[in-house]
């Protein structure tokens, strides 16, 4: 089981969920929020010290007004990870956090051992839209994310409570903020992933209908040395469709040799 | 009591059959189903009825601003305005209003409007608003902003029409080194700000603060909706320490008069069911997207969207009517709903929508003559 902490970045007091022993994976989580603590964390957990923080705006940790676009929220989590001093972390995003994290390491790797963005936001592919989730209904949005529409079911037939309505809202609102225009996307992003020269992983799944498979393709190639996984019968959210293979995927990439020799 | 005639121009050929198979009849509904010759035909028709409203004694006439939608064919509103000021005189011309946050730089509005208001030598009254929530969709603005944005560029205009220039603005979202407008507009200090709103607090709260006065006018609600909104509007004021004037009050209804009732109900029937079950329908995503509305007012409307449950598109003529959304009948009783409605909040500016949804132009014109003739007269 994790446990829930707040990590305190500024004037930001950030709820975080963390578990596990070892080095330190930060896992920046997407649009949807602080997620559900399910077999994909516990299983980094047995090998890392994971850290999930919840973004400013996001559920209940409140945002400045300042915090105003992806640039804004990349500097933060500079800060954050300075926190850390001189260790090095393994940085894990997904969807929105796979954007923040890629912009944070275009900026500043100083803290980061390793990269891994599962189907990242941030970049467009011309003649390839990505999917609508600020208009599609709730319903489309479960069933667009998820190839297994028995687990969109069990997804759509739980109602959420009155509190964790209203967080859900804060999500909606900050999510927002920094993804409605252009939509999940900074033009500039593109020329500057050179920047990044830790080792990274792209893990994509085969069947994402917000984020078609091909960005992976366009990730791989704009970060030199990169790696892509694709994971098979899988939509937008890996860590929660194929949970335990994502894991192992991430876990056998940060123990490969390749990078463990390529960590100066 | 002062009356407008206001049309929305919505595109009737719309084929009906084929727009239920689209979620609503906005920004996703495809601009196949528009035929451009029938569109003009639309404008002819619209324009011509607003133009004899002046004839028939109307105060004003209005027009408004919604983008890549069948329920209104003005995305620019200023060049209808303007067709109306080359054909008409004496009538006050309205916007109501031009959607401030869509825009990247308002002073193209300040512009604009200033054009407006020197080209009918002072008739302009210029509606400033934030656009329903599909507005963000069909133009990419982001709704977080929306607040912010209409706030700001609301200052950059009221500014470039008063301040001396060359002047530089200094904003978040809007930054202008020069601001120095040519025409300035023409009437002093500046055309009037109307707040057309369909009732937020802090809208009403703003439009009536003692610096601006504006008059706040409350769009398309059931009648103690419209009650509640323009009651709130004259205690802010009192908290303010001024008493509102019923000038600063208006109130935008569809109103079908006919010699009897059942002639009204039959008659407006399928305008108003179309209004308001086809046309104006959306879905919560599109309709009140993030930021839209303040998180605390979207809390409370999931809150009591939950409690009411929702029974989309079931509108009837007599439910409209029984709400008074839709005011209609005969002389009698149009005047009577309205004089409620005046000695309970004091309300001076009546928004006549005499058109709506698929009304045929036979129909509305008869709709305008007989409000003009037997309603106008014993409310002024």
């Amino acid at each position: 089981m994790s446990q829930l902490t707040t990590a305190h970045v500024g004037d930001v007091a950030a709820r975080q969920l963390s578990a596990g022993s070892g080095e330190k994976l930060v896992f920046l989580h997407g649009a949807s929020g602080l997620p559900q603590w399910n077999s994909f964390f516990a299983a980094l957990a047995q090998h890392y010290e994971v850290l999930v923080p919840e973004h400013p705006g996001f559920g209940a940790t409140a945002a400045p007004r300042s915090m105003r676009n992806i640039a804004d929220m990349a500097m933060y989590y500079l800060d954050y990870l300075e926190s850390f001093g001189q260790e090095r972390v393994h940085l894990v995003g997904h969807s929105l956090g796979g954007w923040i994290a890629a912009e944070a390491a275009c900026r500043n790797l100083n803290n980061v051992k390793s990269l891994t963005l599962m189907a990242p936001a941030g970049i467009r592919i011309k003649g390839m839209p990505i999917g609508d989730n600020f208009i599609w209904s709730v319903e489309e949005t479960v069933r667009n994310l998820v190839v297994d529409q028995k687990l969109a079911d069990a997804m759509l037939s739980r109602e959420p409570t009155e509190e964790e309505a209203d967080l859900l809202i804060a999500n909606r609102y900050m999510a927002t903020r920094l993804g409605w225009e252009p939509r999940w996307l900074n033009l500039a992003l593109e020329s500057w992933l050179h920047r990044i020269k830790t080792p990274t992983h792209i893990i994509w799944g085969d069947s994402d209908r917000l984020f078609p498979a091909a960005y992976g393709e366009r990730w791989r190639a704009l970060i030199t040395g990169s790696k892509l996984t694709i994971v098979e019968r899988c939509g937008h959210l890996p860590h929660v469709e194929n949970p335990d293979a994502t894991a192992h995927d991430i876990v056998s990439f940060l123990q490969s040799s390749a990078l463990n020799g390529a960590v100066k | 009591m002062k009356f407008a005639c206001f049309t929305l121009m919505p595109y009737r050929p719309l084929d009906m059959a084929e727009r239920n198979k689209h979620r609503s009849a906005w920004v996703l509904l495809p601009n196949s189903l528009y035929d451009p010759k029938k569109g003009a035909d639309e404008y002819d028709s619209y324009i011509n009825q607003l133009v004899y409203a002046e004839k028939l004694g109307f105060d004003i006439i209005a027009v408004n601003e919604h983008h890549q939608t069948a329920y209104g064919m003005m995305p620019a509103p200023n060049l209808i305005a303007s067709a109306l000021i080359q054909r008409t005189t004496t009538c006050k011309v309205a916007v109501l209003g031009r959607a401030l946050p869509l825009v990247n730089n308002p002073m193209t509005i300040a512009e604009e409007f200033a054009m407006l208001d020197t080209l009918s030598r002072g008739r302009l009254i210029a509606g400033f608003v934030r656009g329903i929530g599909t507005e963000y969709h069909a133009m990419g603005i982001n709704p977080a902003f929306s607040h912010e944005r209409y706030l700001e560029a609301h200052d950059m205009i009221v500014q470039a029409w008063t301040r001396p220039g060359p002047f530089e603005f200094e904003g978040e979202h809007y930054n202008n080194r020069y601001v120095n407008l040519w025409p300035r507009p023409y009437q002093t200090p500046h055309p009037p700000i109307w707040v057309p709103s369909q009732g937020s607090s802090e809208t009403i709260a703003w439009a009536a603060a003692p610096e601006r006065k504006y008059p706040f006018l409350v769009t398309f609600a059931a009648q103690d909706l419209v009650v509640r909104y323009l009651n709130m509007y004259r205690d802010q004021a009192k908290k303010f320490g001024y008493e509102a004037g019923g000038e600063q009050l208006g109130w935008a209804a569809p109103i079908y008069v006919a010699e009897t009732e059942e002639r009204a109900r039959a008659e407006a029937k399928a305008g108003a069911e179309s209004l308001f079950n086809d046309y104006l329908y959306n879905p919560w995503e599109m309709l009140l997207p993030p930021g839209y509305m303040s998180i605390s007012s979207m809390k409370a409307t999931v809150k009591m969207r939950k409690a009411l449950g929702s029974r989309p598109r079931t509108h009837t003529i007599d439910s409209l009517i029984d709400s008074g959304t839709v005011i209609a009948g005969t002389p009698k009783t149009v005047r009577e709903k309205i004089e409620k409605v005046r000695d309970q909040t004091g309300v001076d500016n009546l928004v006549a929508m005499l058109q709506f949804g698929v009304m045929s132009d036979e129909l509305a014109l008869r709709n305008m003559e007989l409000f003009a003739t037997e309603v106008m007269p014993h409310l002024r």
